[in-house]
């Protein structure tokens, strides 16, 4: 049993890998695909193609609309439809580009062959370029550009590059396929992005519940001629937030507002490295990602972790996996924990699409709320030692400056005060209001200097 | 042992006296001179302490008035005009009257007309419930039915009406402080000009979507047709982003707008007579073939 993992905080929920077993399949390509421009955090993109152009597969169809965004490429060959709004998954409009899908035929210069190329360039410079040029951002959920984490800013340096491999997120089962499936060429992104680094400690962390992939990523590591190392995480969630992963692997805290680079850190996911891969390597840019379908409605034997096209609409893929199955009460995007429900299943998949799971009404269903009872078991699961109980309190009382001396703006919206709550208080909710009150004073503060 | 109890009143009370004296000399030294005006205003105003002037308070606007040089910039809602009336009379200045405003909820979006296409099991508040998704309807620009705007109102004037799921403002009750505008995440609420006797024409819907989109996600809602910018004969109507706006100011409470909308976007309220849709329709159908004609 392995004991490494973050100091205070964390639950644990069943993990129901129920998925685990299921191949991951390419999907066909839909008729359509919607190409949404804002898949990235920061600004989005902007459109650089008009109604009625031919476009082929990878082709760059959005430019980064400011410091922090990202390239965005054409999913498939075809014909631009349209351009306009239309509604995401939180069923709020975004800038769309329509392609009429016709075939797919790709740009030129892509390998799009099986081989492993393990020969990394020696340019810094000209890989950082073409991770930024192939749209590749962090799909462990948050879609940070990656050549902006990739080069941290001067003075800075970086001690420890933290594949993460953890998955904490019950359901979740697509980043261990990849580890099963691509290892190899996530051992070698992971190389590249050490040599960006500057040739840092490199570790990549998984979860113990995942023995076959810890087994996998270490016979592929012998047989390969990098310094990297697998290092095996207690199952506890969250396990792969990025601060509770450093403090596991490098026994450091990131300070509040600080970023990992300041202790040293940086940290990946497993599907970024293999982006990275595809990028440095083949030159081919990020299209594609793979998700899963699961959920406790569903039999296994319906389950499936598929590679798809980014613009595919849920629906599409919903339907080719057999459909919304009965029971299913709530679909929600990405784990149980941290996902967002699906409001809008006509949505297209993004970058950092990573599931849709299916949940039935009695497994989601919330009790009733009742009072708080100061029992402390929020602030005891808050893997950040926050006081989720105060927050609400302050954040009702509007007391920002409260809210900022106890920290609301360290909260990394993981759920384990709502999941830990005997009185079923929706204090996420309450407290994620609370870290944007926070985070606007501060912002407010620093525009004033 | 009396002696005790004299000596210890004597030096008790002598203490109080020379402390006494202490205060009052520097109290008189250091005393700061307030405008005694500042105290009258503050008593003439209602004291509700709301903020909807837009000041801290009734004591920070009453400081702020008796600085000012007009009252341009101070308008007591609480109190209306004849509250103002009376901080003109202590402070020798003219007053412009305001026309008394109210609260305008332009959501029509009742649960007959808009289905709900998912359901909400957050927290019960507007805010949060932006914050996760456009809402439990398929349009993304109307009431999400939690009432933040019910619950900030310190009038009661406020209140969700549970067939329509939609919050009804008390004019009778309503102040026009603003603070369910500010509390509104959907930017729903409006404050508009009473109007004479309280009658009043305006677009109630906020949905920016095209046409097509607007109507399939709710049957009241504007579609940007612009029909009734082209019947106003008072260029009162201005059409932007698929959504129709009728400039109180400019309206003139014919509601000729109101019978030709499609969709029955546009509300007249407080109107002696019902609409009389199909006599209004006749007429501005003879107007058009009269301007054809010439």
């Amino acid at each position: 049993m392995s004991k490494i993992t973050f100091a205070i905080g964390g639950v644990h929920p069943d993990d129901a890998k129920l998925a685990r077993g299921c191949a991951i399949e390419v999907l066909p390509l839909p008729e359509t695909l919607y190409v949404s421009m804002a898949q990235h955090l920061g600004a989005p993109a902007k459109p650089i193609v008009a109604v009625g152009d031919s476009v082929k597969t990878g082709q760059v169809i959005g430019e980064p609309g400011g410091f922090i965004s990202a390239f965005v490429h054409s999913p498939a060959s075809g014909t631009v439809k349209s351009i306009g709004p239309r509604k995401d998954l939180a069923g709020n409009p975004v800038t769309h580009i329509e392609i009429a899908v016709e075939g797919d035929e790709w740009v030129e210069g892509v390998d799009l062959s099986d081989t492993l190329v393990t020969a990394i360039p020696e340019d810094r410079a000209a890989i950082l370029d073409r991770i930024k040029s192939c749209g590749v951002v962090g799909l462990g959920g948050a879609t940070f550009p990656t050549h902006v984490k990739l080069n941290p800013a001067p003075g800075s340096v970086a001690e420890c590059l933290i594949l993460n491999g953890a998955e904490c997120e019950p359901y979740l089962t697509s980043d261990y396929r990849i580890m099963l499936e691509r290892t190899k060429e996530i051992i070698v992104g992971a190389a590249i992005m050490q040599k960006v680094l500057g040739g840092c400690r490199t570790v990549i962390g998984i979860e113990e519940n995942k023995p076959e992939a810890i087994e996998a990523m270490r016979k592929a590591l012998s047989e390969l001629p990098y310094s990297i190392e697998v290092l095996p995480l207690k199952k506890k969630y969250p396990q792969g937030g990025e601060k509770q992963l450093i403090q596991a692997v490098m026994h450091r805290e990131v300070a509040s507002g600080g970023l990992p680079i300041s202790v040293g850190a940086v940290v990946q996911n497993v599907a970024t490295s293999l982006a990275v891969y595809e990028a440095v390597q083949k030159n081919k840019p990020l299209i594609t990602n793979t998700l899963t379908i699961t959920g406790n409605c569903l039999p296994v034997e319906k389950m499936h972790n598929y590679l798809f096209r980014i613009g595919m609409p849920l629906s599409y893929i919903a339907e080719y996996a057999g459909g919304v199955p009965e029971g299913a009460a709530k679909l929600i995007s990405g784990g149980p924990m941290m996902g967002r429900a699906i409001a809008n299943l006509d949505a297209a998949t993004v970058k950092g699409s990573s599931s849709i799971l299916y949940l039935t009404a009695e497994s989601t269903k919330r009790g009733k709320e009742s009072l708080c009872i100061r029992c402390g078991r929020c602030a005891d699961a808050c893997p950040m030692g926050l006081e989720p109980f105060l927050l609400r309190k302050l954040y009702f009382a509007g007391d920002v400056e409260g809210l900022e001396a106890n920290a609301a703006q360290d909260c990394i919206e993981c759920g384990c005060c709502l999941f830990s709550c005997p009185a079923y208080i929706p204090l996420l909710d309450h407290v994620r209001q609370a870290k944007g009150m926070a985070m606007a004073a501060i912002r407010a503060r620093a525009a004033k200097k | 042992m009396d002696s005790i109890v004299i000596w210890t009143i004597v030096i008790l009370a002598g203490l109080g006296l020379v402390l006494a004296l202490m205060l009052f000399f520097i109290a008189k030294k250091f005393k700061v001179e307030e405008d005694p005006r500042i105290e009258q205003v503050e008593k003439a105003l209602p004291g509700a302490n709301c903020g909807g002037c837009g000041y801290a308070g009734c004591h920070a606007f009453a400081d702020t008035a008796v600085k000012a040089a007009d009252l341009s910039a101070h308008f007591c809602p609480v109190g209306g005009n004849d509250v103002m009336k009376q901080v003109a009379a202590i402070l020798g200045i003219e007053m412009v009257e305001k026309a008394p405003q109210v609260a305008v909820v332009r959501c029509n979006g009742n649960c007959a007309v808009r289905p709900k296409i998912n359901v909400y099991d957050g927290a019960e508040s507007c805010r949060v419930k932006a914050a996760l998704y456009s809402g439990d309807t398929g349009c993304s620009f109307g009431c999400l039915g939690c009432g933040d705007c019910v619950a900030v109102c310190e009038f009661g004037a406020l209140s969700m009406d549970p067939e329509t799921g939609l919050p009804v403002v008390d004019e009778a009750k309503c102040v026009a402080c603003g603070k369910c505008v500010k509390a509104c995440p959907k930017a729903l609420i409006e404050l508009r000009p009473k109007g004479p006797r309280g009658m009043r024409v305006y677009v109630d819907c906020r949905n920016t979507d095209k046409g097509p989109a607007a109507k399939k996600a709710c049957g009241n809602a504007c579609i940007g047709c612009g029909i009734c910018v082209k019947t106003c004969t008072h260029e009162a109507i201005t059409l932007e982003n698929n959504l129709a706006y009728i400039d109180p100011a400019k309206c003139k409470l014919c509601r000729e707008c109101e019978a030709m909308c499609p969709t029955g976007a546009i509300h007249g309220v407080n109107f002696p007579k019902p609409l009389d849709r199909e006599g209004i329709k006749a007429r501005v159908a003879a107007r058009k073939k009269e301007v054809r004609n010439e």
